[in-house]
């Protein structure tokens, strides 16, 4: 039924061990060919879905049982749900004594493909810490969440496991997060999400 | 008894339209909510009224309300006349559809026999087949007074559609037509009312399943629905109302459902015996109660096609067009012409 792909130039010697692999497309019997049966089976398949779930529904309506009939999430109204292990909002970490645990190396700016971490380093008070961040901004609205910054600190000290994606703002400035409101010392002014002209 | 026949024929085709045109606002509802239930979703229930939503049933009502307050548009190379003429006119031809269909028998009310079918036309079967095929004016006439080279394509592909599945669609007809010996839908109704060997009963669809199924095929083309809905392609395919927007868009939609009632009526009326419910004769009703049942019966029955038909859109995939051409000439046209024969030949050795 299919015309084999001619074989245009040698195989490679060091192919020799692979044998060749020879893909038979599926030939349409007769009982696919009328398509008649094929549709009744697609039929099934769809009234199946139909009535277990209308059955579901039904019994959620009447108060049999609390669960909903479909898993449809109804974001605005019900909260997100965001995968354990998915890339959300920043957070920086801090040491036990209360400190940011950043050193300021830079690592993390400099890996950023969107450029949007902007950090001013000075010395740190503690000689054996030697730096550390005066200011460490990131700009929400250019980050990508690609995650490059948590894998390049050397430090543990910037993770992205808040849970938190609905960081929208009406100003691009709104969309910067500082390092205190990193670090949750400080809560994201409310005021940002308010229209201003 | 002081209805007058002419009031009485106004006042039942009143109610023919009236009801296609609900069941067709509803039919956008059940359109939403079946596939949202087969795809394992909710479907569409945000629209509500006082903080009443009701399973989304206000949705039907926000289109209208969207549809007739968006700018009706006419393309400045287009023709005014015939574009602003074409949905309408598609529409009345299927609403003219809709008056023929025999919802009941006849109610007999003191000594006055009233018929319920709101045309009772001898000729029904060839109105309603007629009518339904005038439909593609209306495609065509969208098609080429847009003044766009591609609704023009679409409109022709949809009359090459139409016109190929009409030859199909007759031809599968002649089969049942055969045996009821009629072309007035009401008495092929009453043809029905007998049962093989008293248990199953004698309507079309035991008689001539092959002409049912083809019949179902060739209609689902024939009124453009999926998987043969190549004339409009919702969001893929260029159709022929690319040009069209507001309630004039909204006509055309409209028009779909009720062509797709008009398959369901004809459909129960010819192959699922109409308004006959199985064993209801041996219950001894008064009349008029046993003919209302009739109507209740019949609405049921095209309720329950338009749940296959939809069920069937959300099943299968868009056939192609080489593909649809194929189906309706190569396949279906002999599958008809030989129950024909075959009918007939049945027939004749009945001696009927
Ligand atoms: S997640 Fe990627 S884009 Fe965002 S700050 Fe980290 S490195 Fe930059
Ligand atoms: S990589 Fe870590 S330690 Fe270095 S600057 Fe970034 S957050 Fe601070």
């Amino acid at each position: 039924m299919t015309d084999p792909a001619p074989e245009t130039q040698e195989r490679p010697a060091s192919l020799a061990r692979h044998p060749a692999r020879i893909v038979t497309r599926p030939v349409m019997r007769f009982q696919e060919r009328i398509y008649l049966i094929e549709v009744w089976h697609g039929l099934v398949i769809t009234s199946r879905h139909f009535f277990v779930n209308l059955w579901r529904h039904t019994r959620r309506a009447i108060g049999l049982v609390a669960r909903a009939g479909a898993v449809t999430i109804q974001y605005p109204d019900d909260p997100a749900v965001v995968a354990k292990r998915g890339r959300t909002r920043h957070r920086l970490m801090k040491r036990e004594d209360g400190t940011p645990r950043c050193v300021a190396c830079m690592m993390c700016e400099t890996v950023c493909p969107a450029k949007c971490i902007k950090i001013v380093a000075e010395e740190s008070p503690d000689v054996m810490i030697e730096k550390r961040a005066k200011i460490f901004d990131i700009d929400m609205g250019l980050c990508v969440f690609c995650g490059y910054c948590v894998e390049a600190c050397p430090e543990d000290a910037i993770r992205m496991d808040t849970g938190q994606v609905e960081m929208s703002s009406f100003n691009r400035q709104d969309m910067v997060w500082n390092m205190q409101e990193l670090l949750g010392n400080k809560k994201k002014d409310p005021a940002a999400n308010v229209p201003r002209l | 008894m002081a209805l007058t026949e002419p009031f009485w024929t106004f006042l039942k085709i009143a109610a023919a339209v009236g009801f296609g045109l609900n069941v067709a606002g509803l039919l956008g509802w059940v359109e939403r909510k079946q596939s949202a239930v087969i795809q394992d979703r909710i479907g569409a229930n945000r629209a509500e009224i006082f903080g009443f939503r009701v399973l989304g049933l206000f949705h039907p009502l926000a289109d209208a309300i969207k549809m007739m307050t968006k700018e009706d548009f006419v393309p400045p190379e287009g023709m005014r006349l015939w574009h602003g003429m074409a949905p309408g006119l598609s529409l009345l031809f299927s609403m003219l559809c809709l008056a023929a269909l025999p919802y009941g028998d006849k109610i007999v009310l003191g000594g006055h026999a009233l018929s319920l079918q709101p045309l009772p036309l001898s000729a029904g079967l060839v109105f309603v087949l007629a009518m339904l095929s005038v439909g593609v004016h209306g495609v065509v006439m969208a098609g080429w007074s847009s003044g766009s080279a591609y609704s023009l394509i679409g409109g022709l592909r949809g009359a090459a559609q139409m016109i190929s599945y009409e030859v199909a669609l007759l031809t599968t007809l002649a089969g049942p037509l055969f045996l009821y010996g009629t072309l007035d839908l009401a008495e092929a109704v009453r043809w029905q009312a007998h049962s093989i060997g008293g248990i199953v009963p004698a309507w079309g669809i035991f008689l001539q399943p092959l002409a049912f199924i083809l019949f179902m095929t060739a209609g689902a083309a024939e009124t453009k629905r999926a998987p043969f809905d190549l004339p409009e392609g919702e969001a893929e395919i260029v159709g022929y109302f690319i040009e069209y927007s507001g309630m004039r868009f909204g006509m055309f939609l409209m028009n779909d459902f009720i062509e797709s009632i008009v398959l369901a009526g004809l459909t129960t009326a010819l192959f699922l015996g109409g308004w006959h419910v199985p064993g209801l004769a041996h219950l001894h009703l008064s009349q008029p109660v046993f003919a209302l049942i009739g109507v209740g019966a019949f609405v049921v029955k095209v309720m329950a096609v338009l749940w296959l038909l939809m069920q069937i859109r959300w099943t299968l995939p868009r056939f192609r067009f080489d593909q649809l051409l194929d189906l309706g000439w190569k396949n279906l046209l002999p599958l008809a012409i030989l129950n024909t024969l075959v009918t007939a030949w049945a027939v004749f050795l009945a001696g009927g």
